[in-house]
């Protein structure tokens, strides 16, 4: 049973006992543990299911690699599943809970899929539920939803906050072991300004664990006394919690900060995510062990054996009486060393390589510890915990010779360099045969804006596993990285170090090396996704002899751990069945991030009220106190309506209506985009933006004009005032502001750059209000002594006025073919001016309006709306608005486009007006039917509705559509099928449905 | 003439910096040859500074000249007298092919105090280098605050100033107010 | 993401602050071209492995387009510059001559 140890813990801090719970029992740990050395420390061997067949599974690791210990962590609020034990700190108070079983940990219903799970091997669901297909849709996917995931996503809101931070540096190190302190230290002396990051609480790696002297002191010194150096230094900033998770273009960089996960209830940010431009990036993120590939490797109790050593050294966890350790390389020996000085039992050491171990073994063997050199595991027994192991000949194909009783295994398949950050950004990979390892091809690195390298590995992330040569290594690139970002530097001292020599890894992917089907299927490469030895295998036969098909046909390595543990161990074998080197079969992908981030802190402050930019107008304040009920236009938010106390918003947009064409409406349309065009060619220039002539427009009038694009389609329309004659004022739709703007600056910039013309985007200077109705005149002469009469200020006219006391502008153009006046006004007044019409239109009943009012009035008179009308492939003509388009001028944008043969076609949908024959209100985007039926065996249609209202005004229906030949056949009656199989029947007229003359405007 | 209001009417936070809506700030945009005498000489007799050079701000005691872009400069001026320095632009600069228009009311001025941590807040929302050798007083710099346009300078080590459009001046102001959150300091200016 | 210099301001700053206009140094057809002239300039944009010239807009910053001469495999940047010009200037041609021997990308080389 693994449980606590009288003595040790380098990490711990023994005099303050923290509780905590798992799945509802009340355990306790010590300031200091890990969620993973907490559990074991209490013998929770067991601590969850694993995804496919449910079964018993172990802690396995003591770092990011786990891919077993997944708990649901926290409640409410702070609730988050598939977390990590070994990289979760224990705090007090802490909850937790496994995951992936029903009803209990213990007794899990599901893990009767491990009795069936030689019916279940790799690409069995691909085969099992394709047919018949549409048990895909209502049997199977429901099912396999239901069963799937291991985790369940939280419920509630996230009640903590996150951030984001841009940070720039000359020299990032990742990793905070004793390569990423040397190569900070080497890169600091030379003077770069350098980020170095940690993902653990605690500075130096795993090298302190391993042993070994640095200038003739233990590694823990050493690494105190170069954090305390780092620390005087004011161009290096050292940063623990905190991860790389990506390497990206051009130096770009992802530092993923835990603030607070460690203490839950401290103030700020949970997460704080580091947007880091470096010149220069060392990884210095180490190596992961490799498990073996036996029978019976995934039972509670089977761990790396760096593992089992870290939980006696770090946390003096031990997770067995009688360890069994397994081995085909030197730096498990360290592991049984460590156990029996702990006076643990080791029964056994196996070492698959024939010719033994180097001068570790010899310690160990000097401690009185069993060496089987050559030997095997046949296969583990136990179930939900390790109870004995059968031994066997490595070359062989598992006959067992013995059986030896133990509670725990140590293993180690060797060490794989963490080369993901290294190759997240295209940093390419050599395979050591020496060593067993892909290592960084520092000839092919990741390269930057500049074309040179950006990224350099260090220590044992560059496959450097010899502590001295980590430490040189690391020293060389830190001043190698320092350089590269123009800082120069002599040799400094480099700390030695020293540390038993070990004899060659011998490859080992399967253990024993002729095992049978039997065993393969249960040897265990990714734990997390349930893939086997066998589902590799199989995936090979069957064809998918590609490194990236086989993972996605057997799921290898697509967990939440994306395969640390899984990857190598699982190409080697696709290697060997295909009978190529490993180096041919390559890798799978690296991609960011490292080990899971947080979606909020992707999101930082976008979340909430920040979530995205709200635009808000001067009176928006007086919108939310009186009933608006809102609706998004663009970044803005506008008034639909305004309701009344227990009005329905149908009731308020036919009241707006009513009231507007009665008496007297007041709508604000300061979102309208307002941007002033001056320069001598400014003229010229809008010629060649609308479709109409706008360079004879003369001072003091206004004109409606329709842009178009290059393609000639129909972009935006407005209403553009002349100022005087250098000088032009060019409305455009809410929409429509900053895109106008931006795309006459590219005409100008782009194209005709040496023409005099300059533009500002006036839109927010201005608060605008449309006063319209019949008393819009009344209105105004009670607000101003200027003369704003039909003489004065006609149709089509603007003018200067002061009104309420401010300094305005008024526009006599009118969309809802009422008596109006469009008034700008400074908008730090637009309130004012807003608060004054009020008063001074009570008297007629004054109705502040919303957009659908806006809408439905504009309809009413047959005016297009650009989105309603308009989806991107309609041109003016298809519209009726050839009246809009010059015929005088050479060109303007979107002519040469309006001659091609498709914008010719006399088959265009055109536009007319839709009145339905019982009165109601057509579907928008209905389709009107035509006979017969097309390719695809849908039903031929001649048209379809753009806008669809009711009419107040009328008391009925009424819509604008496109229609095959609509204006040729006034009078038509088309048919348009509802959802519900009804059809509404509509005859074509003319889309001005009121006032077709414009008495009603034009007084 | 009515009281003008600006976005948020002098709304103020006290964080780990003090935050400040500035209220009403004149403001002309001036288009044109930058390096035109006339206009050069126009533009020191309205604000009493020589004009900027690229990504600078030149600052007096209440007026300020941003270097905008290539052929844009932001004049800051008391806002009472924005619409007449206009005119006097205007008038200085005519016969020349410029453009100058008030946008005193188009816009949100917010001011950061409290020592090197504004530094901090704006480097949460900016994606620009705040150490003080990349940044500081005299510079000018059109970037991005979160989701927005914004642009940022200095007037003095310890303050920021941040003017974005007026529609946006809320969310402004709450990106910054949540930055500058007691318990979220970096500590890294400092 | 890149990080790309604007030639109008001289800020050096993150894809985040621009904005990509695609294919540089296209010509104009109006009024007057034929149907491939026109169908040419409107839709058949180039899309090279290797040396490329694009449009860049630095929008979240002076609001200038400029121009980028950039590598689409590996993503070097081998300069910026003025987008009022009909062709890549020398300077940037011979650097990207240093670099990639033998480049060629429409008319230029």
């Amino acid at each position: 049973m693994s449980t606590r140890l009288a003595n040790g813990g380098r990490l711990l801090n023994r005099g303050k006992p923290l509780e905590f719970t798992f799945n509802g029992k009340h355990l306790r740990g010590v300031e200091g543990d890990t969620l993973a050395s907490a559990l074991l420390a209490n013998d929770q061997m067991l601590v969850g299911r694993s995804f496919k067949y449910h079964r018993p599974r172990g802690i396995v690791a003591s770092g990011g690699e786990e891919p077993n210990a997944l708990v649901g962590l926290g409640e409410n609020g702070r609730f988050e599943p598939n977390q990590r034990v070994t990289t979760t700190e224990l705090f007090d108070g802490l909850t937790c809970a496994s995951q992936n079983h029903w009803p209990s940990l213990e007794f899990d219903v599901g893990a009767v899929n491990a009795k069936l799970s030689r019916f279940l091997p790799a690409g069995f669901y691909y085969k099992m539920f394709i047919h018949p297909r549409p048990f895909w849709k209502h049997i199977y996917e429901p099912i396999i939803r239901q069963s799937a995931g291991l985790g369940k996503a939280p419920r509630d809101r996230d009640q903590d906050s996150y951030e984001h931070f841009y940070a720039f540096y000359d020299v990032v190190v990742i990793g905070g072991g004793v390569a990423g302190l040397q190569a900070a230290r080497a890169a600091g002396a030379a003077g770069a300004k350098v980020l170095l990051m940690e993902q653990t609480p605690h500075w130096g790696g795993r090298a302190p664990v391993d042993g070994g002297t640095v200038d003739g002191q233990p590694v823990d010194k050493f690494v105190d006394e170069i954090v305390s150096e780092l620390e005087t230094m004011a161009n290096v900033t050292l940063r623990t919690r905190m991860m790389g998770a990506g390497v990206y273009d051009h130096g770009y960089m992802l530092g993923y900060e835990r603030l607070n996960d460690h203490r839950p209830d401290a103030a700020g940010p949970r997460h704080r995510l580091w947007r880091i431009r470096a010149a220069q990036i060392v990884t210095a993120t180490g190596a992961i062990e490799r498990p073996l590939s036996f029978a019976g490797n995934d039972i509670p109790g089977v761990m790396l054996a760096s593992a089992v050593r870290d939980y006696v050294v770090n946390y003096g966890v031990s997770i067995g009486d009688r360890t069994v350790i397994v081995t085909n390389n030197d730096d498990a020996y360290r592991t049984a060393i460590t156990l029996k000085k702990q006076g643990l039992e080791v029964p056994v050491i196996l070492d698959a390589r024939a010719s033994g171990g180097g001068a570790l073994a010899d310690e160990a063997r000097a401690l009185g510890i069993r060496i089987e050199n050559g030997k095997a595991i046949a296969k583990v027994k136990g179930g939900k915990r390790v109870e004995g192991v059968a031994i066997c000949l490595q070359a062989g194909e598992g006959a067992v010779l013995e059986e030896v009783k133990c509670d725990a295994i140590a293993m180690s398949g060797g060490w794989s360099p963490v080369v993901h950050l290294w190759s997240h950004c295209g940093g390419k990979l050599l395979w050591d045969d020496e060593k067993a390892m892909f290592r960084p091809d520092v000839d092919n690195p990741p390269t930057g804006a500049d074309g040179a390298r950006f990224v350099l590995p260090a220590g044992a992330a560059d496959g450097e596993m010899h502590l001295p040569r980590v430490l040189e290594n690391a020293n060389a690139a830190g001043r190698a990285a320092a350089q590269a970002a123009g800082h120069a530097s002599k040799p400094g001292t480099l700390p030695v170090g020293e540390t038993q020599d070990e004899a060659p890894i011998t490859p080992v992917w399967m253990m024993p090396q002729g095992a049978g089907i039997k065993l393969r299927m249960k040897a265990w490469l990714d734990y997390q996704n349930d893939v086997k030895v066998s589902d590799v295998q199989l995936a090979a036969r069957e064809g998918f002899e590609s490194v990236e098909h086989a993972k996605r046909y057997t799921t290898l390595g697509m967990a939440t751990d994306q395969g640390k543990l899984s990857n190598i161990n699982g190409l080697a074998i696709l290697s060997d069945t295909l009978g190529q080197a490993i180096p041919q079969t390559g890798t799978t992908t690296f991609r960011p991030p490292y080990t899971p981030i947080s979606l909020a802190s992707i999101a930082g402050p976008a979340r909430d009220a920040t979530f995205q930019p709200l635009r808000r107008t001067p009176m928006h304040g007086w919108h939310e106190a009186n009933g608006a009920y809102f609706e998004p236009v663009g970044a803005w938010r506008r008034p639909y309506c305004f309701q009344k106390a227990g009005e329905s918003i149908t009731d308020a947009v036919q009241r707006e209506v009513k009231a507007t064409r009665d008496s007297l409406g007041l709508l604000d349309a300061s979102t309208l985009g307002k941007i002033i065009v001056k320069g001598p060619d400014a003229g010229r220039f809008l010629d060649m933006l609308y479709t109409n002539m706008m360079s004879n427009l003369k001072p003091g009038r206004c004109r409606y004009g329709l842009m178009c694009n290059e393609n000639g389609f129909l972009m935006d329309d407005g209403v553009v005032a002349r100022l005087d004659d250098d000088t032009f004022l060019c409305h455009t739709t809410t929409g429509g502001a900053d895109s106008i703007h931006a795309h006459m600056e590219e005409w100008l910039q782009t194209e005709w750059w040496d023409w005099k013309v300059y533009t500002a985007n006036v839109t927010e200077q201005y608060a605008q209000i449309a006063v319209v109705g019949p008393k819009a005149r009344k209105v105004l002469e009670k607000l101003t002594d200027d003369d704003v009469s039909a003489d004065a200020l006609s149709f089509m006219g603007w003018k200067d006025i002061t009104l309420a006391g401010i300094t305005a502008r008024a526009y006599r153009i009118s969309f809802s073919g009422e008596l109006s006046y469009e008034v700008a006004v400074p908008a730090s007044q637009g309130r004012a001016l807003w608060d004054a019409l009020l008063a001074a239109g009570k008297e007629f009943g004054v109705t502040p309006y919303g957009t659908e009012a806006l809408h439905i009035m504009r309809a009413e008179k047959g005016f297009i709306m650009i989105g309603d009308e308009t989806d991107g492939t309609v041109i003016p003509q298809d519209l009726g608005l050839d009246w809009a388009i010059s015929k005088k001028k050479e060109d303007y944008l979107g002519k040469r486009a309006q001659e091609r043969s498709h914008m010719t076609d006399p088959t265009r949908w055109k536009l007319v007006g839709l009145q339905t024959l019982d009165g109601s209100t057509l579907p928008d985007g209905a389709y009107a039917t035509a006979d017969g039926t097309n390719a695809n065996g849908q039903r031929n249609v001649q048209g379809r509705v753009t806008s669809s209202y009711h009419s107040p005004t009328l008391g009925r229906g009424i819509a604008m559509g496109l229609v095959l030949n609509g204006p040729a056949r006034m009078g038509d009656v088309l048919d348009f099928p509802k959802v519900d199989g009804t059809v509404i029947k509509a005859k074509i007229v003319d889309p001005i449905f009121y006032d077709k003359d414009g008495e009603k405007q034009n007084v | 003439m009515s009281e003008a209001v600006s976005a948020l009417n002098g709304a103020t936070d006290e964080g780990f910096v003090r935050i400040a809506e500035c209220g009403l700030t004149g403001m002309i945009t001036l288009r044109g040859d930058l390096g035109a005498a006339k206009l050069k000489k126009a533009v020191k007799a309205l604000c009493g500074v020589e004009p900027p050079a690229r990504g600078h701000v030149a600052m007096a005691d209440h007026t300020a000249v941003a270097w905008m872009s290539p052929d844009e400069f932001l004049l800051m001026v008391p806002y009472a007298q924005a619409d007449e320095l206009c005119a006097q632009l205007d008038q200085a600069l005519a016969g020349e092919h410029a453009l100058a228009v008030n946008v005193s009311d188009a816009r949100a001025v917010f001011r950061l105090s409290g020592g090197d941590a504004v530094r901090e807040v704006i480097a949460k929302l900016c994606p620009v280098d705040m150490t003080a050798s990349a940044f500081g007083p005299g510079q000018f710099r059109r970037t991005r605050l979160a989701q927005i346009p914004a642009a940022i300078w200095m007037p003095e080590e310890g303050v920021m100033q941040i003017v974005c459009f007026r529609s946006v001046a809320q969310y402004a102001f709450d990106l910054l107010k949540n930055a500058a959150t007691p318990g979220s300091e970096v500590g890294l200016f400092s | 993401m890149l990080i790309l210099t604007c030639p109008c301001c001289g800020v050096t700053a993150e894809e985040t602050e621009f904005h990509p206009g695609g294919e540089a140094h296209v010509k104009r057809f109006g009024p007057g071209s034929n149907d491939d002239e026109f169908h040419s300039y409107l839709f058949e944009k180039v899309n090279p492995k290797g040396v490329h010239f694009e449009r860049w807009r630095h929008a979240n910053g002076c609001g200038k387009w400029f121009n980028a001469a950039r590598c689409t495999v590996t993503l070097e940047v081998f300069g910026t510059y003025s987008a009022q010009t009909t062709e890549p200037p020398q300077d940037i041609k011979d650097k990207i001559s240093a670099k990639r021997p033998g480049w060629s990308w429409r008319e230029f080389a």
